[in-house]
């Protein structure tokens, strides 16, 4: 027998699950920013014909960055659990949660990152090298100031990719929105429900997009085509 | 002054090494403007990227008042960059920075204060004629603007030297013109050495003191444009005079006497030939040729005429007052294939 939950109470669970999503990705977006810019700066700088080549380091990163692309979510979020008890102090709850989505964003990002450095074009970097430059202020002042509507791009691009991980926090006892809809509308078959989380969370991905977009648009300086 | 000696640099390539620079020496005397030319594979580019020192010779020095800079590392190595302005061969401006940000650029490499920074930008911008663009994007300037930028930041840290790397490749003759006023200005203003690497001789013509003519790695011909203009059979000659190949063997039948004169920097040669004739009373017939200029400099070249008892009397004079003389055979009447 299928009973539909009351909209009042629909309504109670998206308020409370839909914080829970917002704070896990706010979160674990700040961390993975703070983790995946400087990775990726690295990835690119170590590349063959990059500002610093070092083949071995390159390969190391390169084959982690890789593995932790590949590594399906739920799996990184179990194999962390050591890591987060000793990080968080507990492996339940949203707070838990933030430490492997973190993990997961952080090789994410970085190939984003990567990706929009390779977009600056060698000649522009050249001519800051002939300046006489130090590399650090090379990837100040030119790369990622000239990758910088890519990178908002990108980051934006992360922050959307958490929403999608996030659901999986349920496994932690972690909520959010994504947890709601397994609960409910899988396991209860309560359409309502389901809608509605999907309907949130697409409010959701659309509104951090537009942001996003904004952004890098208002901080972009080449000519915008206008046709 | 910039002493390149013996640089040479080979890349690998397919089928065993290539060698883009063989034994490459030259120097550009302070305050002079060097064109190096030749055609596309000579070396040029490579020869720009070392003197640039964004490409390590393999064997060779490169001295800028002096001091080798090809082993220098770290902290000296961008010391010695700041002493070699370059204006690089591809658009190379900071997309996200206005011009006045560019050319910023070397200045905050240099650890310039910024009020001092922004004094310098707005005389360089000035320099450059670009005044009313300093908040302006590389994207709203035209090509010819944007590499009057490059310049300016090139000149930015005050080196002693400017590397133009085919700083007119991409342009129109007209944009040409306004980018090749300001390297003379860079030398006759400010007194720096300026090294243009090209394959368009009408930059030579337009600005050069001396010529280096680079063919497969190798310097050909190399000196000052004015001296090699007159040089039998220099390619700079061949290439900066008006043509003469054009004329047909036949044109010359029936005449005593055949020549090419080249006059440097005498302007009354309208005068000159007309003269001659009357002196020493002979026919004299113009096959071709014509005048131009070389810098300020009137450069003349003409394929003469002659027939009459004191033709060579008539040759020997034009050369006495000036101009080089060259002998060409003749051929006799109606046998021209």
């Amino acid at each position: 027998m299928r009973t539909e939950t009351p909209w009042s109470t629909v309504f109670e669970l998206l308020a409370e699950t839909g914080w829970e999503t917002l704070y896990m990705v706010a979160l674990s977006a700040v961390f993975a920013f703070i983790g995946g810019l400087p990775l990726g700066v690295l990835l690119h700088v170590t590349a063959p014909g990059g500002l610093r080549p070092q083949v071995f380091t390159h390969r190391v990163l390169n084959f982690v960055v890789d593995v932790g692309r590949s590594l399906p979510f739920v799996i990184l979020l179990i194999a962390l659990l050591p890591v987060t008890r000793s990080i968080v102090g507990t492996t339940l709850g949203s707070t838990a949660a933030v430490v492997p989505l973190t993990v997961g964003a952080i090789p994410f990002l970085a190939r984003l990152v990567e990706g929009a450095l390779r977009e600056v074009d060698t000649s522009v970097v050249e001519a800051a090298i002939t300046t006489g430059a130090t590399k650090p202020h090379i990837v100040r002042g030119v790369l990622l100031r000239e990758a910088a509507p890519a990178l908002v791009a990108g980051i934006g691009v992360t922050v959307i990719a958490l929403i999608g991980y996030s659901a999986m926090a349920g496994v932690v006892g972690g909520g959010g929105l994504g947890d709601l809809a397994i609960r409910y509308g899988y396991q209860r078959f309560d359409t309502r429900v389901l809608i509605s989380t999907v309907v949130v969370l697409g409010v959701f991905a659309r509104l951090v997009q537009f942001l996003f977009d904004l952004g890098a648009r208002g901080i972009d300086r080449r000519r915008r085509v206008t046709a | 002054m910039i002493t390149v000696e013996n640089l040479t640099k080979s890349f690998p390539g397919r089928g065993g090494e290539v060698r883009a620079l063989d034994g490459v020496s030259l120097e550009v005397p302070a305050g002079t403007i060097l064109g190096v030319v030749g055609t596309s594979g000579a070396g040029k580019s490579t020869l720009a990227r070392c003197i640039a020192l964004l490409e390590r010779p393999d064997a060779g020095s490169i001295r800028v008042d002096g001091t080798d800079l090809v082993s220098l590392s770290g902290a000296a190595l961008r010391a010695a960059r700041r002493q070699i302005g370059v204006v690089p061969q591809t658009d190379s401006l900071l997309r996200q920075r206005t011009a006045a940000g560019n050319i910023a650029l070397p200045l905050e490499a240099a650890k310039v204060p910024g009020p001092q920074r922004k004094q310098r930008v707005s005389e360089l911008l000035e320099l450059v004629g670009l005044s009313d663009k300093a908040s302006t994007f590389p994207d709203q300037l035209s090509g010819g603007q944007r590499q009057r930028v490059a310049i300016a930041r090139a000149l930015a840290a005050s080196p002693s030297v400017l590397l133009a790397d085919e700083p007119t490749s991409a342009l129109d003759p007209e944009t040409t013109g306004s980018v090749l006023t300001v390297l003379d200005r860079v030398r006759s203003e400010l007194g720096v050495t300026v090294l243009v690497v090209t394959h368009d001789m009408a930059v030579v013509r337009r600005i050069c003191d001396d010529i280096a003519v680079l063919e497969h790695g190798r310097v050909v011909e190399n000196g000052k444009v004015l001296d090699l203009i007159s040089a039998p059979g220099s390619r700079t000659a061949s290439a900066l005079l008006p043509e003469l190949d054009q004329i047909s063997q036949q044109h010359s039948a029936g005449y005593d006497r055949v020549a090419d004169i080249v006059l440097v920097g005498f302007a009354a040669i309208g005068a000159l030939l007309p003269e001659a004739a009357s002196r020493h009373g002979v026919e004299l017939s113009l096959l071709g040729g014509g005048m131009t200029r070389l810098n300020d400099t009137p450069v003349a070249r003409f394929r003469i005429a002659l027939s009459g008892e004191r033709a060579d009397a008539a040759l020997k004079w034009i050369g006495e007052r000036g101009a080089v003389v060259r002998h060409k055979p003749t051929l006799v009447a109606g046998t021209a294939a």
